[in-house]
């Protein structure tokens, strides 16, 4: 029964936006999918804002819609494409959800459309709590004790029943979105109160306590012929109460005996079928009580999920891909395992490995949020690495995070006494530094017993921690390095740099750590690099996806080809994220037919960890011991032409110095030239002879320095440390005691992660100032402008959280020129080869350099997706060697002109971030202040793409946000120096209909400009005596559309804090400068004036927009 | 990769332990279990879970099992899971064997448990080369020694002499072991879980070759009476407990050897008595029915291997524990060999996916089938439970044949 044939075009919902619980595992999903179709010769329609995806590249579909994933616009694509199914189940609870909303409004009938991957009534019993539940008791399986409430009172009413704590979980959210456990009324009110308001359906489950309990997953994959296969199971390390994308989690399940697991696995198959999930995959999530075996069903997932990738990353076994195939019809036995070649997709994937994911969190960028991990996710990313055993895989995990504090140590003397009390006490409450302390637990003589009481994590697990700090213990106090005991520590884990820590080698870190390298290579001590097979060695693998292990035969084939080694960026953070994986995955492409191109990466959730993007792959941590490795083992297999560090972002940059240094080829720009562009006195150099303004700045490593070089500029002062991506720890400091405040806390960070305090930069903060971002490609010679994008929001937002619009809006031929002269001056000064980004902000017709670097940027693939240009590509070829003459004449770039020189009806493309503040609550349960500033907190970006500016913007707010409102009310607070600039927009909302709320002061001016505003109680004020509401009571009952809230300066950024909390508690828009007010009310009117028109990528580059125009 | 000087004498380390195969390669690691010396075919096993069901399972008798999961005895070792009341397999190959049992039904230490029952194992093997190699090699003899196994007198020994040693034991080809494992008196299981206490619906006898114990289970699961009769049985003996019918169990060793038990399988063909084999059992009606039976070149041992039933085309994935296979034509209605066509037609039912090797046979003229792989599972998945009920319909529909069974599976599962 082979492949449908009443299918011939198939529309992919993708999943928008990197947010938390919904990252670039979409990408690797959707662009398997997207893949196979076409292969399928179906025609393939994909609709996704996200333009940092593979997936978008026009290669990957029929028709490209970079377009918001709403209602309206997705019924226009189906108007003008008539796809004759969708395929929702691929695109994360973003699709699922417009599915269901397309269904609901009657498009899929009025259409013709069949869903093809799951079906609404599947979507509806996985995902809908109550409907769940009685599939679970029809499968034989048991579900938590619960109740379905759609009221605060029902809440109290049902808790009588099910006692404190319950657990709160809303329907129809991703990533557990508003859900946690409640231990008393007060927190029951608050959970159940936003758990109402995220559910679409505004319904909520209760459920009993299974906290504590042992987590399992389960992958499964169905077929039309009711053909079931487990794919994976996976074990959380973290008890039931943490979130499985917050969870320390393994693969396969390792604390399960056979009897105990083939009930996991008959439940699954029968739910599976029970849902009616036809042709796809899904995930079960399971508890099992530790101390009777109990198991619990929590729910399931009819679609690829994050852990799907996972999966998929974990055993070989592409679950998207397959899935991707059974929803055209083929059965598992049809396909083929590409793996083997020789055997069908038809069976359960077995490994002779461990798997270890670890998650990466962000809250050092929330410094007010509670820190505790619960049932709503809040990671950002995640490692995954693979090892023979748990303590190597766990040790390389935990390296592979490449975060101070984050991995296991034997430094200082172990806790003791009441110390060692409170620790115990601390890692019941489970955080992102819960394992660590766990093991200095164990370390300090804490017992498994004492340590799995307060913390339930499977003794098992725990005795393989402790397994990890006897041999660190045997390291530190052998008289020396013998081969057999530096074999047992690196079975287990330990890296080279701990183990040289342990040792008390001295020097610096990585001179220690080399020490250790040549100990260990003079005793033979080496990995092997394994692969990952599906079937633990039962067949010949023909794919080369490999993992090193300290074991005995190494699995690395001879090759002829020249190689080029492309290093990845690790997990996902926030500041280095999807974007860098773009760049390297086109790397990988670009390279593909001319050399033999080697991806070396850990995050599981990449398109560039999938085994058929690079020729071969390495699933490794990115560290300097583990990149050297890989290296000295390909160039036993063959010749190499060089590593490629500079698409990664900043993880695999931090290393091209010490890989240089150990005699590796580094392409493209040279390590030196990237430290001199981050040298602050080098690159005032490199300024000062291209005869180029920068703000004035100074270096300081001391407090005094710091002071004096502030004092020198005169406040306000941007502060931040150097070598950091995405502005972390940057700040806008507006005073001398601010100011001590920051390096003090830099100092006490720098004494945690055990280095010097790196030296802090210090520039003149410019107000008002309009920011632009360039991205260019420089080969020695030639220069080509990618583009040029002028920031919505003003100078002083970090560039990731400010929107922005190419071609810019408002810059001048003449000042185009000027940046092209300036950006050329700054590629020649610097030495760049390849690709370099640069910020200028432009105040009072000053041009000032703002920072250059010499690397694959941020916006690398927005201004691709704007201008129709693989920039990333062009930027990898131009690294092995080609020029950029050579690429204009292959026709990669095109033969004229740039993207400095777009024709004046090129289309606008506006970039906006968007932001995680609902996840993070205080400890008081309040959300986190939104307030923008110079860190970046966005997670990810869409893009709005049409004809003009007012449009665009509206559809980025749309993609990004569900859209502005287009009546109703408007809270209108604005700072002093803003009042005069707010006046004429806010004159417009009101003449478009819209009622003005304002604060007494506000209200005033903007009465005497002829604006009418109903004045609104401060919050300071409180409730009047007759029960007034104040403006965030107003706010918190939904009576407010919008809010326009400018703060400005430290204290009144502080003073709107109440109302921007509540605003985003609310999920309403916001707007915190005038810069983006202007843009919102443009958007507002565009809007007004009828629905999106859409137009595919394929449609808008039938002719490029790019004129022959001055080239540098 | 880790430089590992050619050997010529044992190593001496503390708690030195050696894997040495016939063909000469030779793997170092750590004694694991018993101390001493032990021999057998080796072979891998690639389930991640039942180690516990699998060194209990009477198939693996003299046979050295490498699991290729690497961390083994996390769950330690209860008292329900054994499928029998030994460990039957002569050596155990690992590479991360448990320190400390996690599970809440964990009785003792799988390393405590070897011990106990004297099962010489090694483990801080590279178990995946080890398993590459006999991929490519095929199954071969082996020998696991440690402690006083690896010296001679003072002295260690040389690897040569060990060598010598495994190339010295028999081989499994030629090899009769079913009645070695048996049962030695009749027991009988009587219905259990909702069909506890109650008349039983038909009354099976079992002929224990190596039967796990999950097999009478499965059958008095659904209301049946299993009477398990030691291996050397007669007909005599089995028509005495007059039963509605039979089954032959799996178990070890070449199943060309077992002439006694074709002999005693034709008898029960001959009188039309309803007939299920697991297996063992599945080689033996093969051979029955006059086909001829062959030895894989590393066999198929693990819980994740795909089968298809060739007239619904469904996948299942099972249970597997098999070296030799039975050579039927498969795609095609065959007349079986013996005896000039006397037991009528028959078709292959089922195959492996990985290899086509078949799977499965089904009498079209006389009430027979039989798999090769293990529908009881322990360890492994459920998918293949149907063929217990397959059995019982086939003794109550009082089918003439066991032809009709997978036709009304195929219209149950058009059905649904």
């Amino acid at each position: 029964m082979p492949k449908r044939t009443d299918i011939s075009s198939v529309l992919v919902i993708g999943s928008g936006p990197i947010v938390i619980g919904q990252a670039c595992e979409f990408d690797y999903s959707g662009t398997q999918a997207c893949r196979v179709l076409k292969e399928e010769g179906i025609r393939v329609i994909l609709v996704n804002s996200n333009p940092a995806t593979i997936m978008t590249d026009p290669e990957f579909a029929d028709a490209t819609y970079i377009e918001p994933i709403t209602t309206d616009v997705l019924t226009t694509i189906i108007a003008k494409e008539r796809p004759d199914a969708i395929l929702p189940t691929l695109g994360g609870q973003t699709a699922l959800n417009a599915a269901i909303a397309l269904d609901e409004a009657g498009v899929l009938e009025k259409y013709n459309v069949e869903l093809i991957g799951a079906n609404i009534p599947a979507i509806l019993k996985g995902e809908d709590r109550e409907q769940f539940k009685k599939v679970v008791d029809i499968c034989g399986g048991e579900s938590a004790r619960s109740a379905i409430i759609h009221t605060i009172e029902e809440a109290i009413a049902a808790v009588e029943e099910l006692k404190y704590p319950v657990v709160v979980r809303p329907s129809f959210t991703m990533g557990g979105l508003g859900s946690g456990f409640a231990y008393n009324e007060e927190e029951l009110r608050r959970i159940v109160g936003q758990g109402l308001h995220y559910s679409p359906t505004t319904e909520v489950l209760l459920e009993e306590s299974i906290l504590g309990w042992k987590e399992y997953e389960l992958e499964l994959m169905r077929d039309k012929n009711d053909n079931v296969a487990v794919i994976c199971s996976i074990e959380n390390v973290d008890p039931v109460g943490v979130h499985t994308g917050d969870s320390v989690t393994v693969a396969p399940a390792l604390t399960l005996t056979d009897r105990e697991y083939q009930t996991l696995r008959d439940i699954g198959i029968a739910v599976i079928r029970e849902v009616g999930v036809d042709t796809g995959g899904c995930n079960i999530q399971y508890a099992v009580d530790p101390k009777t075996g109990r198991v619990i069903v929590i729910e399931m997932n009819p679609r690829v999920s994050r852990s799907s990738a996972l999966a998929s990353k974990a055993t070989g076994y592409p679950i998207a891909k397959i899935a991707a195939k059974v929803a055209i019809g083929y059965t598992l036995d049809e396909i083929q395992n590409d793996i083997t070649g020789t055997t069908s997709a038809a069976f359960e994937p077995t490994i002779d490995y461990v798997v270890v994911k670890v998650p990466r969190f962000a809250f050092e960028k929330f410094p007010a949020a509670d820190d505790t991990l619960t049932t709503t996710m809040k990671s950002v990313g995640e490692a995954m690495s693979l090892g023979r055993n748990f303590t190597e895989a766990l040790g390389k995990a935990l390296r592979s995070i490449d975060k101070p504090g984050t991995n296991f140590h034997w430094d200082g003397e172990p806790v003791s006494g009441r110390a060692l009390e409170e620790l115990l006490v601390e890692i019941q409450r489970p955080t992102e530094r819960r394992l660590v302390a766990t093991q200095q637990a164990l370390r300090a003589g804490a017992t498994i017993e004492q340590v799995y009481e307060a913390t339930k994590i499977d003794r098992w697990f725990l005795d393989q921690i402790q397994l990890m700090n006897e041999i660190a213990d045997e390291v530190a106090h052998a008289d020396a390095l013998n081969r057999e005991l530096l074999l047992r520590a690196k079975r287990n884990g330990l890296s080279d740099s701990q183990i040289a820590s342990l040792r008390g080698i001295k020097g610096s870190r990585a001179a220690a750590e080399g020490a250790v390298r040549e100990v260990r290579k003079a005793l033979g001590v080496r990995p092997v690099f394994k692969t990952v097979d599906t079937c633990a060695a039962e067949f010949d693998a023909k794919t080369p996806y490999h993992y090193s292990s300290y074991d005995q035969e190494t699995e690395v084939q001879p090759r002829e080809r020249e190689a080029i080694l492309i290093l990845g960026s690790g997990p996902n953070r926030i500041g280095q994220g999807i974007e860098f994986d773009y760049s390297c995955v086109h790397a990988a492409l670009g390279l593909k037919g001319e050399y033999e191109t080697i991806m070396i990466n850990c995050n599981p959730e990449t398109v560039s960890t999938d085994y058929d993007t690079a020729d071969r792959l390495y699933f490794e941590p990115l560290t300097f011991e583990d990149v050297i490795e890989i290296y000295e083992a390909e160039l036993e297999a063959g010749p190499i032409k060089g590593v490629i560090v500079q698409l990664g972002g900043q993880t695999p940059l931090s290393l091209a110095g010490r890989l240089r240094e150990a005699g590796l080829p580094i392409l493209g720009t040279s390590p030196e030239a990237i430290d001199n562009a981050e040298d602050r006195a080098e690159f005032g150099r490199v300024l000062t002879e291209a005869g180029l303004p920068a703000p004035a700045f100074g270096t300081a490593t001391t407090l005094t320095e710091a002071k004096n070089i502030a004092a020198g500029i005169g406040y306000p002062v941007l502060v931040r440390p150097s070598y950091v991506l995405g502005g972390r720890g940057m700040e806008i400091v507006y005073s001398e005691e601010h100011l001590t405040g920051y390096v003090q806390r830099a100092l006490g960070e720098a004494a945690l992660s055990g280095g010097p305090l790196a030296p802090i930069l210090i520039d003149r903060f410019l107000d008002d100032a309009m920011e632009i971002d360039v991205d260019v490609l420089f080969d020695g010679e030639d220069m080509y402008v990618g583009g040029i994008m002028e920031h919505i929001e003003e100078a002083g937002i970090h560039s990731g959280d400010s929107a922005c619009v190419l071609p810019p809006m408002s810059l001048s031929d003449g000042e185009i020129d000027r940046i092209r002269r300036s950006t050329l001056a700054l590629a020649k000064g610097i030495g760049v080869r390849g690709l370099m980004n640069v910020q200028y902000a432009l105040v009072s017709d000053v041009l000032y350099v703002l920072e250059a670097n010499p690397r694959a940027s941020r916006t690398v693939p927005f201004v691709a997706k704007a201008t129709g240009v693989p920039l990333a590509k062009a930027a990898a070829l131009l690294m092995a060697g080609k020029s950029i003459k050579e690429l204009r004449a292959e026709g990669v770039l095109p033969a004229a002109g740039d993207g400095s020189t777009l024709s004046i009806d090129a289309p606008i493309a506006v970039k906006e971030a968007v932001l995680p503040f609902k996840r993070f609550r205080t400890t008081e349960g309040i959300a986190v202040d939104t307030v923008l500033g110079p860190e970046m907190r966005s997670t990810g970006e869409v893009m709005g793409f049409d004809v003009d500016f007012p449009t665009a913007f509206a559809k980025s707010q749309a993609a990004a946000f569900g859209g502005l409102p287009t009546s109703g009310r408007v809270f209108v607070s604005v700072a002093d120096r803003d009042k005069r600039a707010a006046i004429f927009p806010i004159k417009r909302l009101q003449e478009l209909g819209f009622e003005l709320l304002a604060t007494a002061g506000t209200a005033k001016v903007l009465r005497r400009a002829g604006i009418s505003a109903t004045p609104v109680r401060k919050y300071s004020d409180g409730r009047s005596e007759t029960g007034e509401p104040t403006i965030v009571d107003l706010i918190t009952n939904g009576e407010v559309d919008m809010v326009v809230n400018t703060p400005s300066g430290q204290g009144a950024r502080a003073d709107g804090y109440e109302i921007r909390a509540s605003v985003t508690a609310a999920d309403k828009p916001i707007i915190t400068t005038v810069d983006q007010l202007s843009a919102a009310v443009q958007a507002i009117e565009s809007v007004l004036a009828g629905p999106f028109s859409v137009t595919s990528i394929q449609e808008h580059s039938k002719r490029s927009y790019i004129e022959a125009g001055v080239t540098a | 990769m880790i430089s590992q000087p050619a050997l010529i004498d044992a190593p001496t380390y503390p708690g030195a332990a050696l894997l040495v195969l016939e063909d000469g390669r030779i793997f170092s690691g750590r004694a694991y279990g018993a101390v001493g010396a032990t021999y057998g075919e080796i072979v891998f096993n690639t389930g991640m879970t039942g180690y516990q069901e699998t060194l209990t399972d009477p198939s693996y008798y003299k046979q050295i099992v490498v699991m290729t999961a690497p961390h083994i005895g996390n769950t330690g070792v209860n008292d329900e899971d054994p499928e029998s009341i030994r460990i039957w397999v002569s050596g155990l190959v690992v590479r991360d064997p448990a320190r400390k049992p996690s599970n809440w039904r964990s009785a003792r230490g799988l390393d405590v448990e070897l011990e106990t029952q004297g099962v010489v194992g090694i483990s801080d093997i590279d178990t995946r080369a080890l398993t590459r190699h006999l991929r490519d090699r095929g199954t071969m003899r082996a020998g696991v020694f440690s402690g006083e196994a690896l010296l001679d007198g003072r002295h260690p020994k040389r690897i040569e002499e060990l060598v010598k040693a495994v190339n010295e034991q028999p081989l499994m080809k030629g090899a009769d072991l079913a009645r070695e494992v048996s049962t030695d008196t009749a027991y009988v299981v009587e219905p259990m879980g909702k069909f506890e206490g109650q008349e039983p619906l038909k009354t099976v006898v079992a002929l224990d070759l190596g039967i796990k114990s999950m097999t009478p289970q499965r059958l008095a699961e659904r209301g049946m009476r299993v009477h398990v009769l030691p291996g050397d049985s007669t007909i005599e003996d089995m028509l005495a407990l007059n039963p509605d019918g039979v089954f032959f169990s799996n178990g070890p060793g070449d199943p060309a050897a077992a002439t006694r038990e074709v002999e005693l399988l034709r008898e029960v063909l001959d009188r039309k008595i309803p007939y299920f084999g697991i297996c063992f059992g599945n080689q033996l009606l093969g051979r029955a029915l006059g086909f001829g039976t062959y030895k894989l070149p590393y066999g198929h041992r693990g819980i994740n291997q795909p089968v298809m039933e060739l007239s619904t085309r469904k996948v299942e994935i099972t249970s597997q524990n098999h070296g030799f296979a039975v050579d039927a034509p498969i795609g095609v209605t065959a007349t079986a060999p013996h005896n000039d066509g006397a037991y009528g037609r028959v078709i292959v039912s089922h195959i492996g996916l990985n290899d086509n090797v078949v799977e499965g046979l089904e009498c079209h003229d006389i009430p027979a089938f039989s798999v090769q792989y293990h529908p009881e599972a322990a360890a492994g998945p459920h998918d293949a439970a149907y063929l217990f009920d397959r059995f019982l319909n086939l003794m109550t529909s009082g089918a003439p044949t066991a032809a009709g069974l997978s036709k009304a599976a195929r219209a149950k599962n058009q059905e649904n």
